[in-house]
């Protein structure tokens, strides 16, 4: 697996959950994805940036594209230093949520993708990883 | 800080003309005046102007730096000059640069005039820099600002903008989305829509999301809230505008819909208005 080109862009406040679908809505055109994996990808990225923006207090987002034999990819990496996730397994059932929300961010982004990680503890920030190859 | 003598002051006076001349000069090679923008009429009543203020208010203010009374004027010219070069469309290096590039002649006049003493030249010298700096800064400074208000503006008008409520029948409201739906504009969008039922009388509420681009939870949250409160209204709303690859990446977040009447595009959603409301459109 190689990684054709990375970046990273900074997600710290309401608006730089635009500017970060924007970004991803472009890398995922560069990645070759139909219609339909571009708007999933999209929609994923704009849970977990708006997650690092409201419960992270905001972080970054590092984005790659992956090459690996035919297929290419794109991951991103939402990371924040906030508190942390207390109980992971709790944060993803549907319909949880900390906050105000419908609590489907971060179980539903992780349907929208083939590859999904979630490593946080409280005091040390979180780390979101999703992959979606094409 | 170092402080302006007299004798500085009185070279500045006596060389007034000359300043202006060379500094409007230096202007004028820089290419501020080369487009319509500013005439060199309008460029040489500034810098005359400025020149007038900046010697008034150090002879004034002296070495106190430019946040006192005595540079009062100064302040107010230089806050005027970046808003009207801001509405002009020039960008924060031309705007500063009109203070920077009297340095060039001042500086010039200081070292011909004070050449005898270096020691106080070089005083002299830093003192006028030091002044000429922070008024640079200040220009930008206030440059931002006028920048950032038309933004503001702007922003304010986009929201208004972007929130038109259409009578598509009588009793049938449409409101066709578009762009990013946060949740200020959705505040604006639910309280323009409810207020258009009550004075319409309105029975069905068409929202239409074919120009929004993503719908994610925080989207599919506020629309629910808009649906549950025109409900509260005793009106019936329908969503339309539901494209293929929206469909399919609500059922994976798992959204639940249920209970709300959505529409592929925005004449489904009309003809089914106004069979609810027992018309029907038949060829002539």
């Amino acid at each position: 697996m190689n990684v054709r080109t990375h970046g990273s862009m900074p997600v710290r406040r309401e608006q730089d959950v635009v500017l970060a679908r924007q970004a991803v809505r472009k890398l995922a055109v560069d990645c070759g994805m139909r219609l339909v994996d571009q708007t999933k990808m999209v929609t994923a990225a704009s849970e977990l940036a708006r997650n690092t923006v409201v419960y992270g207090g905001g972080g970054d987002m590092d984005w790659e594209l992956l090459e690996d034999g035919a297929r290419t990819g794109l991951r991103l990496v939402f990371r924040d230093e906030g508190p942390g996730i207390a109980d992971t397994a709790l944060a993803m059932t549907d319909g949880w949520t900390s906050g105000s929300g419908l609590g489907l961010g971060l179980t539903g982004a992780r349907r929208l993708v083939s590859e999904f990680e979630l490593d946080s503890a409280p005091g040390k920030g979180t780390r979101v990883s999703i992959t979606r190859w094409t | 800080m170092a402080e302006l003598r007299q004798r500085t002051l009185d070279v500045l006076g006596k060389n007034q003309k000359w300043l202006l001349d060379e500094w409007n000069r230096d202007l004028s090679g820089s290419g501020v005046g080369n487009d319509n923008r500013i005439g060199k009429d309008e460029l040489g009543q500034q810098t005359a102007e400025f020149l007038d203020l900046m010697i008034r208010g150090a002879t004034q203010g002296g070495g106190t730096g430019i946040g006192t009374a005595a540079w009062g004027d100064v302040r107010a010219f230089l806050e005027a000059l970046s808003r009207s070069r801001a509405l002009q469309g020039f960008d924060s290096l031309q705007t500063a640069n009109f203070i920077f590039s009297i340095k060039r002649p001042l500086f010039a006049l200081l070292q011909r005039e004070l050449g005898d003493e270096p020691a106080l030249l070089a005083e002299q010298l830093w003192a006028i820099s030091e002044i000429l700096d922070s008024l640079g800064m200040h220009t930008v400074n206030s440059f931002q600002k006028s920048r950032e208000d038309v933004i503001r503006r702007q922003q304010e008008e986009l929201l208004e903008l972007s929130t038109p409520v259409i009578k598509l029948w009588d009793g049938v409201l449409a409101l066709p989305m578009i762009g990013t739906l946060d949740s200020q504009r959705t505040q604006v969008v639910m309280e323009s829509l409810l207020q258009r039922i009550v004075e319409t009388g309105a029975e069905i509420a068409i929202i239409d999301i074919t120009g929004v681009p993503t719908v994610d939870t925080l989207v599919a949250q506020h629309l629910l809230k808009t649906v549950t409160a025109i409900r509260l209204m005793g009106a019936d709303c329908i969503i339309s505008g539901v494209r293929p690859q929206i469909a399919q990446t609500i059922v994976h977040l798992g959204l639940d819909l249920q209970g709300i009447v959505t529409k592929a595009n925005l004449a489904d959603a009309l003809a089914m208005a106004l069979r609810r409301n027992g018309l029907s459109v038949v060829k002539g």
